[in-house]
């Protein structure tokens, strides 16, 4: 463990806080042109977001970090086996339509039905991904393709099931789950002092760590990242790729399925399931959420955090007159800046390099003697390093 | 005496490693100067400087006595400076005269004009001796006859400082002779050749001098009629090397692999290229499949494995009928497979040393239980094979393979692959693009094998390869097996015979 904080997780934590900052800054300037009298109080609400009102903020974080913690594990899961997912909106609107769909319409003891209702959006994700895992699979159709084009039947599909079952014709959106499908607040309300919480953020950091787990610890994860990072030498290793394939982006999936319950069985004064003509939003910040966390499943819950925190803001941000649209901008550039600080790495080592080359004394360089073998050639062979290939 | 080249005190610095120290080379008006060094030695660098593809960190270039900046390979173009480059830059499906004149096209009226290019290149494959089809497209002639459009490409651009990087990998042994006959040609009509090669032979037969490389440093210029191979392989390995293996004949035992009327269809072409193919390896022999690059050997290699199916045919491994199984089946059943491209199969480049290293067993019950890893059994392991099999990097089993250099990675799969209970090992140019060191290593390894009465296959494009091991050689050509022979029993001409299809037994 002490080696692991030395290698170059540090390097790279380090080039995400500077992203951050970089974005951060990137912000105050957009709010500078806007409206420069503001402009640091806006950026003082943005910082404070996480703890202004004490716990209640702080539970409002961690209210806003589930969905976007278990997006974001969807998206790294399946960068981490080598397939760019872009259709977990897709299947996070079925998988919230079959948890929606369970929790209005069936009748189970209380105790057990938030947890069918959340087993219901897992299973319905994971179906929604199946599709493009077999074209992907046996017919070597991009996943790209196949998932933007499952987003949109996904929005026409979630829309028409939603009117034919579950709709409330007067609020024209899915009715309200019962009081039982939905997600126990686990007592932190009570410890955070805000009654929106549910236990969703739990729900999110077990996935993180069963995500964690399956990638790093079993002989299954090894499999899908084989597959992920070559698939020849995985298929010339006796691994069969195909299923291997189709298991991975299942789970990235079921994933989906699981963010879409989380944010939808809720109480009546939470997020409801529109019937409109909108792929939901919340699978493409699950793609900022995996690039900032570098696709590492700890790395994304600590992105997460981080995104529900300056999510946070929200309200504050209003009360200094400017818009939420501020945040998506801030959000977007710590991803560009993310890209940019490993550009910037290179040439940050180079600074350090040439400071420390003030405290050596400088090599003496004999011009080579053309034409003979020079005898003091000690007769070594190393293979050892070749970087930078 | 004039330098035509001059590259002084070179110094040229990527991240982690200093590919070329110091260096200088000095090449002579009208000389053929071979640049000799092992893989990873700074000679891709320091042609490519030349070239004008990289600027140099520190160091002079001069050419013909003034001194330049070459920015680019414009400018090396306009000094005169011309390259074959190892992988040749054609576009298939034009003709020869089209990709001469590709980037030098004539224009009239704004439209294309071939007339004078066609008659300027037929006078100067005249000149050369260098005689080839025009209106040929590239992807139907042989790759002797494209390396041939590649040295009318640089002649057309009036070029008279030509390096030649690697020219003899793909070809057979004729078509090397008549490579070196055409160089001389040059060198007579006052040309100056740069040829880079870690092939002592050719130097030795071609070049008037020769500039040594070791890991980036410079080692020295020597001249090669005064020098005998054996000090070159010095020089560039940095210490003694033996050529020659010493063995025993081999006394072949059962038949371990069996191969009968395999047929291959070829999914772009739908042609087959494997045209019943049948042979045997016993036990205690290695049988080397000869050939020239692309005759069908990669194809009879996948099938055997398992990587590709067959359309017709049967493949026996210990009597037992192995045709239709799973690759992790055959191998379970006792293959081991060294593959012909290490970072497109061999390995995972992602992935570390140590995981490298379980590629095949990950699943066995030596390292997991109900699916969780055993970590300290996989370090064990990995720590084990890297003593064993000398295999260097920098933080052992934590190493990324990606940062290992390209004859440790062949050595990781070397130790994975003859470290598992087998009955056959499948070699696929298992020493291709590694240095004289590596190559006699991996020699050794397999030679212990045979003389542990396991069945070698190996699949080799070098003939010095197949001479140095080869118990039995088979002849590859056009998805056949056109020849089996005992090595003591043939030469390396009448192996070149039956490489180029001009002899069948």
């Amino acid at each position: 463990m002490k080696k692991f904080w030395q290698t170059s997780a540090v390097e790279k934590t380090l080039a995400t806080l500077i992203s951050i900052v970089a974005g951060l800054l990137f912000g105050l300037i957009i709010m500078l042109i806007i409206n420069p009298p503001m402009a640091f109080g806006g950026l003082g609400a943005i910082i404070t977001a996480g703890f202004l009102e004490g716990g209640s903020s702080m539970g409002r974080v961690l209210f806003n970090a589930a969905p976007l913690i278990i997006t974001g594990l969807a998206v790294a899961f399946a960068f981490k086996t080598g397939l760019f997912n872009i259709g977990v909106s897709g299947q996070l609107m079925i998988g919230a339509f079959c948890a929606v769909y369970v929790g209005v319409k069936w009748n189970l003891p209380p105790s057990i039905h938030w947890l069918v209702a959340l087993l219901a959006g897992v299973v319905g994700g994971a179906v929604w991904a199946i599709i493009p895992a077999l074209l992907k699979a046996f017919r070597n159709v991009h996943e790209v393709v196949a998932t933007i084009m499952m987003n949109y039947i996904a929005m026409y599909t979630s829309k028409m099931l939603i009117e034919a079952t579950i709709y409330d014709t007067v609020r024209q959106e899915a009715q309200q789950v019962v009081v039982g499908a939905r997600i126990p607040t686990m007592g932190l309300d009570q410890l955070f002092g805000y009654d929106k919480i549910n236990g969703g953020i739990i729900i999110a950091i077990i996935a993180a760590i069963i995500i964690y787990i399956l990638l790093e610890k079993t002989t299954f994860g090894f499999q899908l990242k084989a597959v992920g990072f070559n698939r020849n030498a995985a298929r010339y290793a006796g691994v069969n790729d195909r299923s291997n394939i189709v298991y991975s982006l299942i789970i990235s999936g079921a994933l989906a399925g699981l963010a879409g319950a989380v944010i939808y069985l809720v109480s009546g004064t939470g997020m409801k399931l529109e019937t409109s003509y909108v792929i939901s939003p919340y699978g493409f910040q699950g793609i900022a959420v995996a690039l900032l966390g570098m696709s590492n499943p700890l790395g994304t819950l600590a992105a997460g955090f981080f995104f529900g925190y300056i999510e946070a803001a929200n309200q504050e941000l209003q009360s200094w007159d400017f818009k939420r649209e501020i945040i998506d901008i801030i959000s977007s550039s710590i991803i560009y800046f993310s890209a940019f600080t490993l550009f910037f790495q290179k040439y940050a080592r180079k600074v350090v390099a040439f400071f420390s080359s003030f405290n050596k004394p400088k090599g003496d360089k004999t011009p080579p003697s053309g034409g003979e073998i020079k005898p003091n050639d000690t007769l070594s062979l190393e293979g050892g390093q070749e970087n930078g290939k | 005496m004039s330098y035509v080249i001059e590259m002084l005190n070179i110094t040229k610095a990527f991240p982690g490693i200093i590919a070329n120290d110091n260096v200088t080379l000095q090449v002579k008006q009208g000389e053929i100067h071979a640049l000799l060094g092992e893989n990873g030695a700074g000679k891709s660098t320091l042609m490519s400087i030349l070239f004008g593809l990289y600027q140099p960190d520190e160091g002079i270039i001069k050419v013909r006595g003034d001194v330049v900046r070459i920015k680019s390979p414009n400018d090396a173009n306009d000094l005169q400076i011309g390259m074959v480059h190892q992988h040749f830059k054609l576009v298939e499906n034009y003709t020869v005269l089209e990709n001469i004149i590709l980037g030098r096209e004539d224009r009239k009226y704004g439209f294309l004009t071939k007339q004078k290019a066609r008659e300027k290149i037929l006078s100067l494959a005249e000149h050369y001796g260098l005689h080839i089809d025009l209106d040929a497209k590239i992807e139907d002639i042989t790759v002797g006859m494209q390396q041939r459009v590649e040295i009318l490409k640089m002649l057309y651009r009036d070029a008279d400082i030509l390096i030649f990087d690697e020219p003899t990998a793909v070809l057979t042994p004729q078509e090397i002779s008549e490579l070196m006959n055409n160089m001389r040609n040059m060198i007579k009509e006052g040309k100056s050749i740069i040829l880079i090669t870690h092939k002592l032979n050719e130097i030795k037969s071609v070049a008037d001098r020769c500039s040594v490389l070791r890991k980036g440093k410079y080692i020295g210029t020597v001249d090669v009629k005064d020098t005998s191979i054996e000090k070159m392989a010095e020089m560039m390995v940095g210490r003694k090397v033996s050529f020659y293996i010493d063995r025993d004949e081999a006394t072949p035992g059962d038949v371990i692999l069996e191969v009968s009327n395999i047929n291959h269809l070829n999914d772009f072409t739908k042609h087959n290229d494997l045209k019943d193919v049948s042979f045997e390896v016993r036990s205690g022999e290695i049988v080397v499949i000869a050939g020239i690059e692309g005759n069908g050997q990669s194809q009879l290699a996948g099938v055997i494995t398992g990587l590709n199916n067959p359309s017709s045919g049967q493949i026996h491994l210990n009597g037992i009928d192995i045709t239709r199984k799973s690759i992790r089946q055959k191998t379970l059943s006792g293959i081991s497979h060294i593959p012909e491209d290490r970072h497109k199969h061999g390995l995972v480049l992602d992935f570390n040393l140590a995981e490298n290293l379980i590629l095949q067993t990950y699943f066995t019950d030596e390292f997991q239980k109900y699916g969780f890893f055993k970590f300290k059994k996989i370090h064990d392991k990995s720590e084990h094979l890297i003593d064993n099999f000398d295999i260097r990097s920098a933080q052992r089993g934590k190493t990324l393979m990606r940062s290992m250099s390209g004859g440790n990675q062949q050595k990781a799969i070397i130790a994975r692959e003859l470290s598992r209970p087998m009955d056959l090992v499948v070699a696929v140019q298992p020493t291709r693009g590694l240095d004289v060191g590596a190559i006699e290593y991996i020699h050794k390894q397999l030679i212990h094998l045979r003389n542990e009465k396991k069945a070698i296959l190996v699949f080799s494009l070098e003939l010095d390869e197949v001479f140095a091991i080869a118990d039995r050689i088979l002849v590859m050509f056009e998805g056949r097996i056109v020849a089996n022979l005992l090595t003591k029993d043939t030469n390396e001409n009448e192996l070149g015979l039956y490489m180029s299809g001009s002899k069948e037994a």
